[in-house]
């Protein structure tokens, strides 16, 4: 190995990158069990059959030993390995998805005739907001994610999870952009629906001095 | 704007896309209409939440992979240099 000149602390991701550019297996086998548990995390949002799951995992890891040439030090090793494992995922939904759109109808918010909401029962108090402290609250909300129906679900993870734009989204998928849109804002609706019981409290009930305002001059 | 316009308009507007005249019809309508001014609110908050848990999933990733798959991979990518 060469000495570094002022004794910089080399760090062992490089130092796994360079036997990995130099074709070594047991860099490989080192990348291959470090980062499947979490690649298999990521997967599994996106694929329901386990089957799947490991065809997708296994292909990026394929995908990645490919380009490590390409990989550039600055980034971190995890999340090129995320956005490669996110575009596997993808490719395999891809070829799998040609079902019919599933209903998301009945979490979405019901009104009544005169526009107001009529199904809310719960509202948000406002307190627990982002904090989900504790792993119960991040497994209810990752099983509330898994309960979207499929075309909903992806068009959520792509956007609020993966942060990608309304473009990329719709590309990825092969949509519009309006439906990317009309997606994201039923999966929000539908996800509230099933976070709200839990992290929600009961609704007060309506004032009989009229609530909410109509149109115009309610001020 | 009644409620469900709100609905219509809430992404436009969370992505500041409502022209300006719309805006404030949406902005008038959230400080009059406590049950709107709640759903947004809890709206923005389900967003932070689905984040929250699917980006520090350290507890919802397995802990240890099926040794098959493992050695499934390392085959593959003999097989790919091979080929
Ligand atoms: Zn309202």
């Amino acid at each position: 190995m060469a000495p570094t000149p002022n004794a910089v602390p080399v760090d062992p991701e490089s130092l796994l990158v360079d036997r990995l550019r130099q074709g070594e297996d047991a860099a490989f086998e080192e990348l291959v069990r470090e980062h499947s548990p979490r690649m298999l995390a990521v997967a599994r949002r996106f694929l329901s059959s386990e089957d799947d799951v490991r065809d997708a995992v296994q292909e990026a890891f394929i995908s990645a030993f490919k380009s490590i040439q390409n990989f550039e030090g600055n980034a971190r090793l995890s999340t090129w390995l995320h956005r490669i494992v996110v575009n596997a995922s993808l490719m395999k939904l891809r070829r799998r998805r040609r079902k019919p759109e599933e209903s998301i109808e009945d979490l979405l918010p019901q009104f009544s005739e005169d526009a107001h909401r009529v199904n809310p029962a719960f509202e948000w108090d406002g307190r627990q907001d982002a904090d989900l402290e504790r792993s119960e609250d991040r497994d209810f909300v990752r099983q509330a994610i898994e309960r979207l129906p499929d075309t909903y679900r992806n068009v959520l993870l792509l956007r609020d999870i993966e942060e990608l734009n309304t473009e990329e989204t719709a590309r990825i998928l092969g949509v519009s952009e309006n439906a990317v849109k009309i997606r994201l804002h039923r999966a929000r609706q539908a996800l509230r629906t099933l976070l709200l019981p839990r992290f929600g409290v009961p609704e007060h009930p309506p004032d009989a001095s009229g609530d909410a305002p109509n149109d115009e001059g309610s001020r | 704007m009644k409620c469900r316009e709100l609905l219509e308009f809430l992404m436009q507007y969370l992505e500041d896309e409502l022209p300006p005249e719309e805006r404030d019809s949406f902005e008038r309508h959230m400080r009059d209409c406590p049950p709107c001014a709640n759903y947004i609110q809890s709206y923005r908050a389900v967003r932070a939440m689905g984040r929250k848990a699917l980006c520090c999933e350290g507890d919802a990733v397995p802990a240890d992979v099926p040794e098959d798959l493992i050695q499934a991979i390392l085959r593959a990518r003999q097989e790919g240099r091979a080929g």
